[in-house]
């Protein structure tokens, strides 16, 4: 693997392609066994069992730019996020595929750095990249490189949360700061010209879940708080569950740079991307031990408890003032604004 | 946040809020319905709903959300004119977040460019000027929106094109005045309205003294209130103050930031670059006299209007708005037939309801600032 | 309208086109600082001012002393609770 730039050949089935598929993928992700190169990925079904009774089966593309920013990349972002997808329908996140789609003239250093911090990312979260994907676009046909991760996971036996078990008097927990993703890719584009400390809080959240499935295996629902931020997962949940969401105001947890930039260009924290935030909500009696243990992993330190489940329907917000202002689903993406 | 976070403390609002409830019960005594606030500026309209402000106000004492968002009043024929500029291949269009999704007749530009045309999104005119450094082969122009607090930095802006000599660089000016425009809304004869809160960032430039003019010639008392909710609170109690004492004054409650002359600076930056429009269309009030700004001939080389050829179309208003009485004071946005139902702010028909500062958006997105919100109209009409 | 929002010169970048870092709340910019220099206040003076930026330009200096002022007026009344006899608005005429 010598070539200094990604070429259509390195897609085109030939010789280039095996290279930069043994070269540089394989090399890294570690697949193990002797069907390694075959064109899927054989998995036992008995490890399987083991860990529970259910599989639980997602796929998400990345596009994120730029691929490199504060506190992570595209890399560990596409196996964070599949990971975390997995982790919070209370599953042991077991398998991944990785599909690269890889604009022609892409710097073969570049894809290295993106692949190695995907193997960083799959040892992380102990899981283990066996199969794939590489496709080549002439110049323009993509924005230097897009991923796509599917993953497998094995669902707990017992444990099912899910977004229609709300009931009025739970408790809505997350675990840190929001905003901050969202905050730094917006900083990291550079079009704004503006510099902040702020790094992407991007994180396999699935030792976390399972500190929380040990306490409360009856959590009613988890999702991590992607796009469109924390308002859009609350108000997903509303929907599905029929029911309000009461949030406190003053319980949000919001760094203060997060806080400032949203000030300077009219933003709303609720409706920035995490990518390593968890949204829990478990009934009230549970409540304290959630937090608890959530507290006491080293991804929820910050964790808060931030609102509850009401009767009626939607998401409010109560301010400091006592009064409810509505926090609807975001119609389009937040753009910075001066008015 | 230092200035920031003193003025939002819920605890000192108390003592403000009885302080009005009195107030409100006085004033009320002797006359139907409760007393009328217009707060003119969209920041406060915005702060107001955010903290749900209407909510604490006792049922004497009501808030009428004024003219004060730049992008709501921008009428649609100047969007297109805006469109128009990105189908010159030369042009990169430079513009604020603020009007991307405002729909022109046809099309936003955000639309425009997903359609292909080059428009950027800035946070300052500078960082257009920049881009206009970075490629002297094309043509940069600034879409510039705003009243007198972001039209010096537009001229600023423009002097620092003039000082380094980017001549690739102009401006489609759409800047516009206030005290115009509250001097148009006063002389209608619908007006209800006792007082005003006057907008604290376009007071940083202009000052205190063009007011005077409303509370001499049009006696109503006006306060120039800073943006966090103790600001408002006081300011709306300093209003009702004057009105129980019989006064019509300009007052400054933002005194940490306006002075009665304004900034000189930015002042004279506005007097050279720019010379004030016999008249200009604001979305929903019409063609209001001296109301908007445009380039001065001296920079007639920094002015797209100018250098480019545009379609100057008007495009009328929906029927059914009600945006003008809105604006009066008459009518609520619910009051309107297509409120949440044919006009949202997925699909704004009328100006109110264009940016998030609108006063028919923000009773929409933040549902009526009720305490206890019933489920908005639109859920009823999706059904 | 106009967003605006208190920060601190951190830096002038360039005294002569008069640019400034400033930061808000953690988040750095570079800002015209045009606005607040004159001959009472040259540009080397601007250093650690707060002021209110909008659009990337300082619009103006905070008085520090006035926000106390109105502090010190938003405490009185918290404290006072509505007496009722004498609502806390002293008029502050704007006149000059
Ligand atoms: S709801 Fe729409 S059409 Fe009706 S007044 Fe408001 S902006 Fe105009």
């Amino acid at each position: 693997m010598t070539d200094p730039t990604v070429t259509l050949a390195h897609g085109n089935g030939g010789r280039a392609m095996q290279d930069l598929i043994t070269g540089v993928l394989v090399n890294q992700f570690q697949p193990q066994g002797p069907t390694v190169l075959e064109d899927q990925a054989r998995l036992p079904l008995a490890e399987l069992l083991t860990l529970g009774d259910r599989l639980a089966f997602t796929t998400d593309s990345f596009v994120v730019d730029p691929i490199f920013f504060p506190g992570s990349d595209i890399g560990a972002l596409a196996v964070n996020g599949t990971v975390n997808d997995l982790a919070v329908s209370g599953a042991i996140p077991c398998y991944l595929t990785c599909a690269l789609i890889l604009e022609e003239g892409l710097p073969m250093d570049t894809l290295r750095r993106v692949v190695e911090s995907m193997a960083r990312a799959a040892q992380q979260a102990g899981v283990t990249i066996v199969t794939g994907d590489t496709k080549v676009v002439p110049r323009g046909g993509a924005d230097k490189l897009f991923i796509n991760t599917a993953g497998i996971g094995v669902m707990r036996s017992g444990v099912t949360p899910a977004a229609t078990q709300l009931q009025p008097g739970d408790v809505v927990l997350v675990n840190g700061p929001i905003g901050n993703h969202g905050a730094a890719i917006l900083v990291a584009r550079g079009e704004l010209a503006l510099e902040t400390d702020l790094q992407s809080d991007c994180q396999p959240l699935h030792g976390l879940v399972e500190a929380i499935v040990a306490v409360c295996p009856e959590v009613r629902a988890m999702r991590d708080a992607t796009r469109g931020g924390l308002a859009t997962v609350l108000n997903e949940f509303a929907d599905s569950a029929q029911v309000g969401i009461r949030l406190l105001e003053e319980q949000l947890p919001v760094e203060a740079a997060v806080e400032g930039l949203c000030e300077l260009l009219g933003l709303d924290p609720l409706y920035l991307a995490n990518e390593g935030k968890v949204v829990v909500v478990v009934p009230p009696d549970r409540a304290a031990a959630v937090l608890a243990a959530m507290r006491s992993h080293p991804l929820g330190t910050h964790s808060q408890i931030i609102g509850e489940v009401t009767q009626g329907s939607g998401v409010y917000l109560k301010t400091g003032f006592g009064t409810e202002r509505i926090i609807d689903r975001l119609v389009d993406d937040q753009l910075p604004r001066i008015c | 946040m230092k200035y920031v976070q003193e003025f939002r403390d819920p605890q000192k609002a108390q003592g403000l809020l009885a302080a009005i409830r009195a107030l409100g019960d006085q004033l009320t005594a002797e006359r139907p319905g409760p007393i009328k606030v217009m707060e003119v500026c969209g920041g406060h309209t915005h702060a107001i709903f955010k903290y749900g402000l209407e909510a604490l106000l006792p049922p004497t004492v009501e808030l009428v959300h004024g003219p004060g968002c730049p992008v709501c009043i921008m009428p649609r024929g100047r969007l297109d004119d805006a469109i128009a500029l990105t189908q010159y291949p030369s042009v990169i269009l430079t513009t604020f977040g603020d009007v991307m999704r405002v729909p022109g007749s046809r099309q936003s530009l955000l639309q425009a460019k997903a359609a292909g045309a080059d428009i950027r999104l800035v946070y300052s005119p500078l960082d257009a000027l920049e881009i206009a450094a970075a490629h002297p082969d094309r043509q940069v122009v600034f879409f510039a929106i705003g009243f007198e607090t972001t039209a010096p930095s537009t001229a600023l802006t423009v002097l620092q094109a003039e000082r380094q000599g980017i001549e690739n660089f102009s401006l489609f000016c759409n800047h516009v005045l206030v005290v115009p425009a509250l001097e148009a809304l006063l002389s209608h004869p619908n007006l209800q309205l006792d007082g005003f809160i006057g907008p604290g960032h376009v007071s940083v430039v202009i000052g205190a003294r063009p007011y005077q003019v409303i509370a001499e010639r049009y006696h109503k008392p006006v306060t120039i209130s800073g943006f966090e909710p103790l600001d408002i609170l006081q300011s709306l109690g300093m209003v009702l103050r004057q009105l129980a004492e019989g006064r019509c004054q300009v007052e400054n409650q933002y005194t940490r930031l306006v002075q009665a002359t304004g900034n000189p600076v930015a002042l004279a930056a506005m007097a050279r670059v720019f010379v004030v429009r016999d008249q200009f269309e604001w979305r929903g009030l019409g063609d209001i006299p001296a109301s908007g700004l445009r380039m001065h001939p001296a920079y007639a080389r920094f002015d797209a209007e100018a250098k480019f050829t545009l379609p100057h179309g008007q495009v009328a208003d929906h029927r059914a708005c009600a945006c003008g009485e809105i604006l009066q004071g008459v009518k609520k946005p619910w009051d309107c037939k297509v409120f949440g139902t044919a006009c949202t702010p997925e699909h704004p028909l009328g100006a109110c309801m264009v940016s998030s500062e609108g006063a028919c958006a923000a009773y929409y997105k933040y549902g009526h600032g009720r305490p206890h919100p019933a489920p908005p109209p639109r859920r009823l009409a999706q059904v | 309208m106009c967003l605006g929002i208190p920060g601190q010169i951190l830096e002038i970048t360039d005294g002569e086109q008069k640019l400034a870092i400033v930061d808000v709340g953690g988040v750095r910019r570079g800002v015209n600082i045009a606005c607040i220099v004159d001959e009472d206040h040259p540009v080397e003076s601007c250093l650690g001012d707060w002021v209110l930026v909008h659009v990337g330009f300082a619009l103006n200096r905070i008085d520090p002393e006035e926000a106390q002022i109105t502090l010190d007026m938003l405490e009185e009344m918290a404290a006072l609770q509505a007496t009722l006899a004498d609502p806390p608005f002293g008029p502050i005429p704007a006149q000059g």
